[in-house]
């Protein structure tokens, strides 16, 4: 489905983004990477709790844009279940092996200047690319 | 406590900028990666917006930590295979259904079904990648 490009809402919207990222990097000295941060919600109890406030926080804050944006923002339905589930378990190996999503790699990686998440956001979107692509234009879309 | 509130409120501030931005929405992300079709570029302004703030940010806390002596910021970066097959299975993934794990939360908010089977699907994968990688 086509969609429009927005520009004021993607600059206001990734500037909220970065701003985020910087409060919890300066001021708590983390990272803010939704895989890692979810994994580690889970794994380790010790330090459980900040991360799932984060976590909830994301949800919440989400949760509020939604529920006065007018008009209504629909969830997207219909995508094909085997897909959906494929798409999720990639992205679970994906980001443990990896170390990071977009949000650790992209965002605060490239903020750090980390060599390792520059070359990890440039095959990502690389495979991305190449997948959405295949799946459009070779295979006409998903069965 | 001081930690909770500004995880809280760090939290707060990135799924609303999720969600101003767009990319929860799953096929804006997709016709960003559909470069060849309906070309979205909001994405690429998401992420410019995001590190015009978090560039000088993170470098002024960098250089604040440098001269209280904390934090130590050198790290060895080492580009590893399992870097570079984790990034390809996650970007494989993501061009796929539009998700990645920061919208896919985001999508719970509004009682999404594909967000709930993603986010299952996403913890099944990375316990999957961690049991794997801790019997070898």
């Amino acid at each position: 489905m086509p969609t429009d490009f927005t520009p004021v809402s993607a600059l206001i919207g990734g500037a909220l983004i970065g701003l985020a990222a910087t409060l919890l990097y300066a001021l708590l000295g983390r990272i803010a990477g939704i895989s890692g941060m979810l994994n580690s919600a889970i794994e380790n109890p010790g330090e459980r709790s900040w991360r799932l406030l984060f976590l909830a926080g994301l949800i919440l804050g989400a949760g509020a844009w939604f529920a006065l944006a007018s008009p209504a923002l629909p969830a997207r339905t219909g995508f094909p279940l085997p897909w959906l589930l494929l798409a999720g378990l990639l992205v679970g190996i994906g980001t443990r092996l990896g170390n990071g999503c977009t949000s650790g790699h992209g965002i605060c990686g490239l903020a750090r200047l980390s060599r390792r998440s520059l070359v990890a956001v440039l095959v990502f979107m690389a495979c991305g690319i190449a997948t959405t692509t295949v799946i459009r234009h070779l295979l006409g879309g998903l069965p | 406590m001081k930690h909770h509130l500004v995880a809280l409120l760090s939290g707060l501030l990135f799924g609303l900028g999720l969600a101003v931005s767009g990319m929860t929405e799953p096929d804006k992300v997709l016709n960003f990666l559909d470069v060849t079709g309906s070309w979205d570029p909001s994405l690429a302004l998401v992420m410019a917006a995001a590190l015009a703030i978090s560039l000088p940010g993170f470098a002024w806390v960098r250089r604040r930590n440098a001269s209280h002596g904390t934090m130590a910021t050198t790290h060895v970066e080492a580009i590893s295979m399992r870097l570079l097959l984790g990034s390809a299975l996650f970007g494989i993934g993501w061009g796929i259904a539009g998700y990645c794990p920061g919208p896919a939360l985001a999508n719970l908010a509004r009682g999404s079904g594909e967000a709930v089977v993603f986010v299952i699907a996403l913890l099944a994968g990375s316990q999957l990648a961690r049991l794997a990688g801790s019997s070898r």
